[in-house]
């Protein structure tokens, strides 16, 4: 079977508007999360938010462009650019790549607006722009229209875990030959009223902040933003010489095939195992998991249950971290980002902090590292994503050694 | 009374070159009734966003048949003209 690593990452978060700001962050253990600005926020109790702030999209599209581009295409494509620089390869990328990017809310603020027009205004005539700004493959589209890509091109759709699919379908798609390169990862920008207030009606939003496993947590913190990785084989990686950050060992999928928003800790534990024995790993090669974390109650009870289940007498030797406490929940981004956060983990041999933490919550008894990166040489990780719907996936990430 | 009637066509020329120009963010100088779709760069979308913008505009209704025929910017004029004029009739 074809090895397949990561050669380039791009990124853009309430962190930073790149890799470097992403990683500075995460290894510092500074959260994005504050106030929501530019949205309306009247009857929310919620109003934090880890929005990307400093960004101008005129600086960085023509206009007639960004007319059709919808905040979560333009995040893909800047994420897209750096990551395809900084794999030092050049657009005309051809037949031999595809781009394979998760999205959950997708256009939904080109589409909040166009409605409000609609149903609230009575505007009968409608922008011709609505629907490809909008689909949720506009994105995957875009990337593919800028770098010449002309090999396999999709988008999945997993809610909170779409862009661990992507990476997982990714990998996939290059072990079977399909392609030798591909950018995976995936985008979101879902900040508009309409959005808050759909998921403050479920009460799990967090009024304060994130605080992942913590005794004082109160819920998810919304997040906005992409990542993609450039995936490719090991011997095309080889070839042309590139700088290798860690290898895509392993994917493991599993459903819950339980509740539409409860998680399951069967669900959790099968998608982990399925990555550990995907990637020939065994829970001792373990030393760091990058959590889903959301900070709801639910979620860190159950996946901290998940872990023990999985590693037995191992996962109090594991380190593991929610990144969701600095860069929120970025949704369709999240799987991507928290993708990043954790090659960049092993590649420098510094761990993420879990940041916003207080004391452990009830049956929370791992490691989260606290409030403060932990620095560790680890062999292998875990980066869990555990979807609304109990569709779960987990990526296994490899410490790179080119011999 | 013709004085009135080419200063009415020259307005409205000017608006539609106008919106033109705003749409497809282009210096309005460069949208001339002699330029064709084809040399401003706009594409069938580009087209079905003007005729969105124009409709907005003069507050008429294009279409799908008409929106066919318009390929350049003296053909979108004439087309408006028409519509705007027969908006002005069935107004009495």
């Amino acid at each position: 079977m074809r090895r397949v690593v990561v050669t380039g990452i791009g990124a853009i978060s309430a962190l930073g508007l790149d890799r470097v700001a992403l990683w500075e962050a995460l290894r510092s253990g500074r959260s994005g999360i504050g106030p929501v600005e530019g949205v309306r926020l009247d009857g929310l109790t919620a109003k934090v938010g880890a929005q990307v702030k400093g960004y101008d999209p005129a600086a960085h599209f023509d206009l007639k462009r960004l007319d059709l581009l919808d905040r979560f295409t333009q995040f893909a494509l800047l994420a897209a650019r750096e990551a395809v620089t900084d794999a030092g390869l050049k657009s005309g990328l051809g037949s031999r790549t595809a781009v394979v990017l998760g999205a959950g809310m997708a256009g939904k603020l080109t589409e909040d607006e166009a409605y409000h027009q609609l149903y609230a205004l009575g505007q009968q005539r409608f922008s011709p722009f609505i629907i490809p700004k909008s689909m949720p493959s506009a994105a995957t589209s875009h990337v593919t229209m800028e770098f010449g890509i002309t090999g396999p091109g999709l988008t999945i759709s997993t809610a909170c875990a779409a862009s661990t699919h992507a990476v997982g379908y990714a990998l996939s798609l290059l072990r079977g030959g399909a392609a030798d390169v591909a950018l995976a990862g995936g985008s979101e920008a879902s900040f508009s009223y309409a959005c808050l207030k759909s998921w403050e009606a479920m009460r799990v939003m967090a009024p304060d902040t994130c605080r992942p496993f913590s005794a004082d947590r109160k819920g998810m913190v919304l997040g906005e933003g992409a990542a993609i990785l450039v995936l490719e084989t090991a011997e095309g990686a080889a070839r042309r010489g590139a700088r290798v950050y860690a290898e895509i060992a392993g994917f493991g999928m599993s459903s819950d095939a339980g509740h539409i928003t409860q998680p399951s800790e069967d669900g959790a534990a099968r998608a982990m195992q399925a990555a550990l024995d995907d990637a020939s790993l065994g829970p001792e090669d373990i030393g760091y998991i990058n959590a889903h974390g959301t900070g709801t109650p639910s979620n860190d009870l159950t996946e901290t249950r998940a872990i023990r289940r999985v590693f037995g007498p191992h996962a109090d030797r594991l380190v593991v971290s929610s990144t969701k406490s600095m860069h929120g929940h970025a949704l369709g981004a999240a799987g991507a980002l928290e993708a990043a956060a954790t090659v960049l983990a092993l590649d420098k041999g510094i761990l993420p902090p879990t940041a916003n933490f207080t004391t452990p919550g009830e049956g929370c008894d791992l490691d989260y590292a606290p409030n403060a990166a932990r620095p560790a040489e680890v062999e292998a990780a875990l980066s869990n994503s555990f979807a609304f719907g109990g569709l779960n996936a987990v990526l296994s990430v490899r410490r790179w050694r080119s011999t | 009374m013709y004085h009135g009637q080419t200063q009415m066509t020259s307005d409205l020329a000017s608006r539609v070159t106008a919106v033109i120009a705003k749409t497809q963010h282009l210096e309005p100088e460069k949208v001339t009734l002699e330029s064709s779709f084809e040399e401003l760069g706009i594409d069938s979308l580009d087209g079905v966003n003007i005729l969105f913008a124009l409709e907005n505009e003069f507050d008429i209704q294009i279409s799908d048949e008409a929106a066919k025929q318009i390929r350049t910017v003296r053909q979108t004029v004439e087309g408006v003209e028409k519509l705007v004029a027969q908006k002005a009739a069935a107004a009495g």
